[in-house]
C-alpha cells in the first residue's frame, strides 16, 4: 500500500473513531442522567432515553461498519499482498 | 503435494503460516489495526450503554404498575414525645425507615438511607430537620427535599395512616416533583 492510501485509511478510521467517541460520551450522559431521573421515580423519560441510546448505538455500529466496508473494498481492490516473510522458519 | 510448495519463490505454505501467525499485522498497518480494533471496542462499550438504557426502561415498565406496598404498623402515637424518634423498617426488612414527632406534633417518616451514599440520617430535632452525619447532607422533614449537601435527590416519604393510636405505614412516596 502506497503511503498516500495509508494516511487516507488513517484519516478515514481517525474520523470514524473521533465520531463513536463523542456519541459514546453523549451516551454515557444519557444513561447516568435516565438513571438519576428513574431514581427520582421520573419514569417517563426511560422508553424515549433507551430509544436514544439504541439509536446512537446504531449510528456507532454503522460508523463501524462503514469503516470495515472500505477495508473490505481496498483488500479486493488490490492484488494480494505477498505471504513471503522476512525468514523462514526451517528452510535454508 | 502441489499445495505443499504453491508459496512464494517456493516455499513450503507450512513455513509461511508459522510467521504469518505470528507477525499477521504489517508493522506499517499497526497504528491502523490498533484504531479500528480500539473503535470495535468503543461500538461494543455503546451497546453495552444501550443495554443499560434498555434495563432501566424495563425496570421503569414493571415499576408503572405500582409496588404492592403492605401496611404495617409502626409504633403507637401517644408513645412518641415531640422530637421523639422510632426506627423501623419498611417495606423490608433491608429498609430502614425513621418515624419521629416534630416540634408542631406532626408526624412524619422517611426513609433513612441517605440518597448520598446510603448513610443512616437521622432527625436533629433541635434543628427541625433530618441530618446526614457522613457529608452534611440536610433534609427538610416536610417533604424529604434536600436543604444542603451532596445527596442528588429528596428521602423517599413514607405515606403515614391513623387507625386510632396506631401509626401505619401504607406506601413508599419516591417521586419528587421537582
Amino acid at each position: 500500500m502506497n503511503p498516500l492510501e495509508r494516511r487516507r485509511r488513517q484519516g478515514a478510521i481517525g474520523a470514524a473513531m473521533s465520531c463513536v467517541i463523542v456519541l459514546l460520551i453523549v451516551q454515557m450522559w444519557l444513561l447516568t442522567a435516565t438513571l438519576e431521573s428513574y431514581l427520582a421515580g421520573h419514569h417517563g423519560v426511560a422508553a424515549p432515553a433507551f430509544a436514544v441510546s439504541l439509536a446512537v448505538f446504531l449510528l456507532c455500529g454503522a460508523l463501524y461498519a462503514l469503516v470495515m466496508r472500505l477495508d473490505r473494498s481496498r483488500s479486493s481492490s488490490h492484488a494480494p499482498r505477498s505471504t513471503s516473510g522476512p525468514w523462514t522458519i526451517g528452510q535454508q | 503435494m502441489d499445495d505443499d510448495r504453491s508459496g512464494v519463490a517456493g516455499r513450503p505454505r507450512s513455513s509461511e503460516g508459522i510467521w504469518r501467525e505470528e507477525f499477521s499485522v504489517d508493522s506499517a498497518e499497526d497504528a491502523y489495526v490498533q484504531r479500528r480494533q480500539f473503535t470495535k471496542f468503543l461500538v461494543l462499550t455503546s451497546l453495552g450503554m444501550a443495554c443499560g438504557n434498555g434495563w432501566i426502561w424495563l425496570r421503569s415498565l414493571a415499576a408503572k404498575n405500582g409496588p404492592a406496598y403492605p401496611e404495617l404498623v409502626v409504633g403507637r402515637a401517644s408513645e412518641l414525645a415531640d422530637g421523639q424518634v422510632r426506627m423501623f423498617s419498611y417495606p423490608g426488612p433491608e429498609d430502614p425507615c425513621i418515624l419521629f414527632r416534630r416540634a408542631n406534633g406532626e408526624l412524619a417518616a422517611f426513609s433513612q438511607k441517605c440518597t448520598h451514599l446510603s448513610c443512616a440520617v437521622y432527625y436533629a430535632a433541635g434543628r427541625d430537620r433530618l441530618e446526614c452525619p457522613c457529608h452534611e447532607g440536610f433534609f427538610s422533614p416536610e417533604d424529604g427535599r434536600v436543604l444542603q449537601g451532596p445527596p442528588p435527590r429528596p428521602l423517599p416519604r413514607i405515606r403515614l395512616s391513623r387507625r386510632g393510636d396506631q401509626i401505619v405505614a401504607v406506601a413508599v412516596e419516591d417521586k419528587v416533583e421537582p
